[in-house]
Parts: structure tokens; sequence; C-alpha cells
């Protein structure tokens, strides 16, 4: 059942989904269907970001994964994976055809990400708030380089209940690291359900604030306004960045939007398939 | 032994600009040097285990290796599952230093006392375990610390322990020392220790020598990966196999040593008996000394044990 998740100030009720994202999400619900199993409502929030990080902000070369110089972009909250699996797969790190063997014995492709197995995977995840840390240390090693590249995390909503992300926090405030981007996925249900009962955030740009980010808050299902703010990081040249992004968990599949019944499936049948297909054609 | 540790990590930064060390919130005179001898690659991150462990395995995604610094609970307790995902799953040249392993740490209770370190550290795949006897042998071991591939886990004792290693044999991680054989006409004893339990281990054998009792002590500074080769071969024939550790018997060298005996001498495992700190947190406080008398892993008491075991085994 629905939880009543009231939109964000920042969300525009109106935003539409284009081509682009439609076929993202075609291409996550394909992989649902390979795997029969993952998490839905957690990668469909997440399709945007992602897409907008690998489209326009990204520095990076897909047949050379480990290109010195180029950017650093951890998925923190590797249940979502799914949406990084697809873009992973539109930029040529593997051919689309992988995405059918989601979670397979033999397959590169796990419920959660593997630096080791996928290539244009920067760190293992899954275990959360681990993402920051490594972010951390990334972004100060690169530092000591003399690199110009730059470090991204994304981390869930429910992930930043962790202690270590916010341990981390303290850190990348303190060495100042502006070459780090911090995007929360706060689609305000987690797991169990809405974040503001399970473990309220709230003020969380307050809280990151005063943690020593700059901080900006976005619609995180509108391309232009992901483009916009991403173009702009660093907000400030001694302070790491943080983008609150304000998503919809589930967004696009009309049934499962804001339900925390579908944050993971597994045994998903085909004719679940269908539906997920048919909520996407719907739009 | 810390000094000994801390100063081969400068000197190691010195040599080789991949090198960073990162303390939590040890020693203030440390912070100084480090920023005088390895300016731009030393941290003090304050008391924040799981993003110090996280951030090092960040670093050295980067091409650094990592040294981290501090108690040793808080380093594998405190962090465990950054431990196992970021540096292990990753098999990444990270360095964890644990301060005070054992029963250093006696008058501050359980809370400080690493007596399962071993055990945790140990049963983490990629991870190397390494527990040298003294001083000495630390400046040997830290050397090999540089290329060695995937994390360690350097335990550290108290500090200013007697020297009792020698440089003939040389160090290598993996690879047992026998640091003493003598013959006896009454038993064939093989004592496998490590850490400062070798001290208290060769210590014991004079007086079992002079029993007649013939000793080899084995000190095995590295419990993962176990020389297995070195145990089998002297285990081979004996009378009785004693393993001495400042540590729980659950999971650590005793642990260690009987799998690899079970594994490779089926049918063939001599007697065996396990030295070591029964599964129960400390009731006592007092000196480290204190506490490994409490535990009955003096000198004296190991002897004991030893002739306890063989008149077992004679029986």
């Amino acid at each position: 059942m629905a939880t009543n998740v009231a939109l964000s100030a920042r969300q525009d009720p109106n935003v539409q989904l284009d081509k682009r994202s439609i076929l993202l999400r075609r291409l996550v619900v394909r992989a649902l269907d390979g795997g029969a199993r993952g998490h839905i409502g957690s990668s469909m929030s997440l399709i945007e970001i992602m897409r907008v990080l690998y489209d326009d902000i990204l520095r990076f070369r897909a047949v050379e994964p480990d290109w010195e110089e180029r950017d650093r972009c951890i998925l923190s909250k590797g249940h979502g994976c799914l949406a990084q699996y697809v873009m992973l797969a539109e930029k040529g790190f593997f051919p689309h055809a992988v995405l059918d063997t989601f979670c397979r014995r033999d397959s590169i492709l796990g419920g959660h990400p593997e630096a080791e197995k996928v290539p244009g995977v920067e760190a293992s995840t899954g275990a959360l708030g681990h993402g920051l840390p490594i972010g951390v240390g990334r972004a100060m090693g690169l530092r000591i380089k003399g690199s110009k590249a730059r470090v991204f995390v994304i981390t869930g909503d429910g992930e930043i209940n962790e202690g270590s992300v916010w341990e981390a926090a303290l850190s990348a405030s303190k060495h100042r690291l502006s070459s780090l981007t911090v995007m929360i996925d706060y689609n305000k249900v987690q797991s169990a359900g809405p974040t503001a009962e399970i473990l309220d955030l709230e003020p969380l740009g307050d809280k990151w604030r005063a943690f020593g980010f700059a901080v900006a808050e976005v619609d995180g299902h509108d391309v232009e306004a992901l483009r916009r703010v991403l173009r702009s990081v660093p907000f400030d040249r001694d302070r790491p960045s943080l983008i609150i992004c304000h998503t919809v968990k589930g967004k696009g599949l009309g049934f499962a939007e804001n339900d925390a019944n579908w944050h993971h499936k597994s045994s998903i049948k085909k004719d679940l398939v269908e539906q997920m297909y048919d909520a996407l054609e719907a739009l | 032994m810390r000094p000994t540790c801390i100063d081969k990590v400068f000197e190691l930064a010195k040599r080789d600009s991949r090198v960073a060390y990162i303390g939590s919130d040890l020693d203030p005179p440390l912070t100084r040097r480090m920023r005088e001898e390895m300016p731009g690659r030393a941290f003090m991150e304050g008391v924040s285990e799981q993003h110090v462990v996280g951030m090092a395995a960040g670093l050295a995604m980067e091409g650094f290796i990592p040294y981290v610094h501090t108690i040793a609970t808080f380093i594998t307790r405190r962090c465990y599952e950054q431990v196992a995902v970021d540096l292990c799953l990753h098999n990444l040249p990270v360095r964890l230093i644990g301060n005070g392993g054992g029963l250093v740490y006696a008058p501050l209770g359980p809370t400080h006392l690493a007596i399962e370190d071993i055990a945790i550290m140990r049963a983490l795949p990629n991870m190397t375990v390494v527990s040298v006897c003294d001083a000495e042998e630390m400046k040997r071991f830290m050397d090999q610390t540089l290329d060695w591939p995937g994390p360690i886990y350097i335990r550290l004792a108290k500090g200013y322990d007697p020297i009792v290693s020698h440089p003939e044999p040389g160090f290598e991680i993996g690879k047992a020392i026998v640091m003493r054989e003598a013959p006896g006409p009454r038993g064939r004893v093989l004592i496998v220790s490590t850490g400062v339990a070798t001290t208290r281990a060769l210590a014991a054998v004079d007086a079992l020598v002079a029993d007649g009792i013939g000793c080899t002590i084995m000190h095995m500074h590295t419990v993962k990966p176990l020389d297995t080769d070195a145990l089998v071969r002297h285990a081979r024939g004996t009378d009785l196999i004693v393993t001495v550790e400042e540590h729980t018997v659950l999971g650590g060298l005793g642990s260690a040593v009987t799998d690899a005996l079970v594994e490779n001498l089926p049918g063939a495992v001599p007697a065996l008996k396990r030295l070591g700190i029964p599964d129960a947190f400390a009731k006592k406080y007092g000196s480290q000394d204190d506490l490994m008398e409490v535990y009955g892993l003096q000198p004296p008491q190991i002897a004991q044990s030893v002739r306890d075991g063989l008149r077992c085994h004679a029986a």
C-alpha cells in the first residue's frame, strides 16, 4: 500500500519523464525480468540522477574504465545498482545483453555492485554507509596526486541513518574537499516505511550545512534541473558539495510509487514484468 | 615495539611516496612528527574508526599504502564491517596497526582488551595477521609490509618487551621461525606460539629441558597465512603440541594450528593442548603480567602445562 508522502516544494508535480528516462526504466525492467528479483523502487527513484551524471557530467572512458583522469562515481546505495547498470550498458562498459543475466550464477551483475566484476564500478557497495568514507579517501588521494578528477558519491536516504556517513561528513568538511559531491536520493521511503517515521532526517539541508557542506536541493527527476545543479559544482571552493535530490520511490511505476513494499521484490513473474512495461507505456 | 613500528612507518614514508599514515586520536607528539616527516600524507582523523578504515580504503584505491593506527579493540571490533568490505573484499594494501593487542590494557578493563582480535581478523578472506615478538623483529617485518598484497593486521604488544628474536633466520611473512630446538630423553614437545607469548614460551623451555623434556619452540609470527608446511613437518612424530597465545582459545593460533593438523595429518594428529585466554571477559585488572598469570601464561605455568600434557599423553 502506498505511503502518504508529500511532494517537496522542490518537486514539480508536472515534470514528465521523457523518452530517454522511460527507455532507461525499460532497461531496468529487462534486468528485473532476467534476474526475477531486484530493488525496484530504490532503482527507479535513482534513474535521472544516474542518467545526468553519465550523460552530461562525468568524465570517463568506457573502453578504459581505469583511466586515471576519470571522475570517480561511487554508488553508495548499492541496492540501487540497476540504475547504474543500465547507464554503464548505455555507455558501452558492457553489452546490453549482460543486463539479462542480472543475479544469475555466473553473471558479473549481482544484486549489489562489485568493483572487481563490473567495469565502471568504483567500489563494491551494498553494506550501507561505506561509500562516503571511501569517497573522502579517494578525494584525498587524488588531491595528493595533484589530479583534477572529481568524486561523486550517491547515497540513499535510509542509508544516512548510518553513523559512518556523519563521521565521513566531518572529515570531508575538515579537509575542505571541494572535489567531492554527495547526492542524496531522497525518496523519503526506506525499506521499512517512510523515513519521517523510521528515523526522521529533517531538517536535512540544515544538518549538512552544519556539517560544513555547501548544500543545494533539486527535483531529482527534473533532468534539466539536475544538469544545472551538477554543472555548478563545487558550490564553494572551500567546501564539499551536497545535493538533496527530491525523488519518488518507484518513480514511473504508478502502482509502486511511494510504496515501501516495492523496495525490493523477489520471485518476479512474467505478469509483473508485463505490468511494469505497461505502466511505463502509459507515461 | 610500538614506537619501533611507528618509526618504521615514517621511515617507509620517506623512502616511498605511496605510504600514508592515518591515526585516530592517539599521541599528540605523533601528529607533529607526521606533519614534519610525511607532509600531506599523514592524517589524524579523530575517534571515527568506521570512517578511518573507509578513508584508508579510498586512499589505497588511488594507489597509496595507508598505515592506520589506533587501539586494537577499536580497529578490529568497532569497524569490522569496514575492514571486511572496504579492505578485504577489495583486497587493498591497507595496514591496520592495533595498539595493545591481548592483555596490554589490563588496568583499563574488558572494553580495551583485544582478546579476540586475531580470531576475527583471521576469519576474513584476504586478511594477513601478524604478531611479532619484539621490536627487532618488528623492524624486519615492517620492511616487508610495503609490497605485500592485500590488507595486514599488525598486532602490537606493550612496547619495550625483551628482545628474544635473532636476525639470522631473517623474516618472511607467512614463514614460521624455529626459535629453539632442544632434544631430551623424556619426550618430544612442539610449542607453537605467537607475539610476546613466544617470549614466555622460550622462558619456559629451560626448566623443561632440565627435566629432560625435548622441546622445539616454533614462533608463528604470521597466524594467517599459517605456515602449514613447517608446522606439519615439526608436528609429525611429536608426543605433544602446545600452542601458547595471549588471546582467547576460540579462533586464534590454537584453532589455526588444530585446523591445519586435522587437515594435513589425518589420523596422526599428536596430542594437543591449547594455552590461552578462556572464553570469558576478564574479571580482574592489574598489569598485563598479572592477567597473564591469571590465565596460566607465565613461563612456570606454561612449563607445568607441558609436563601435565605429557603425563596425560603417557597415561
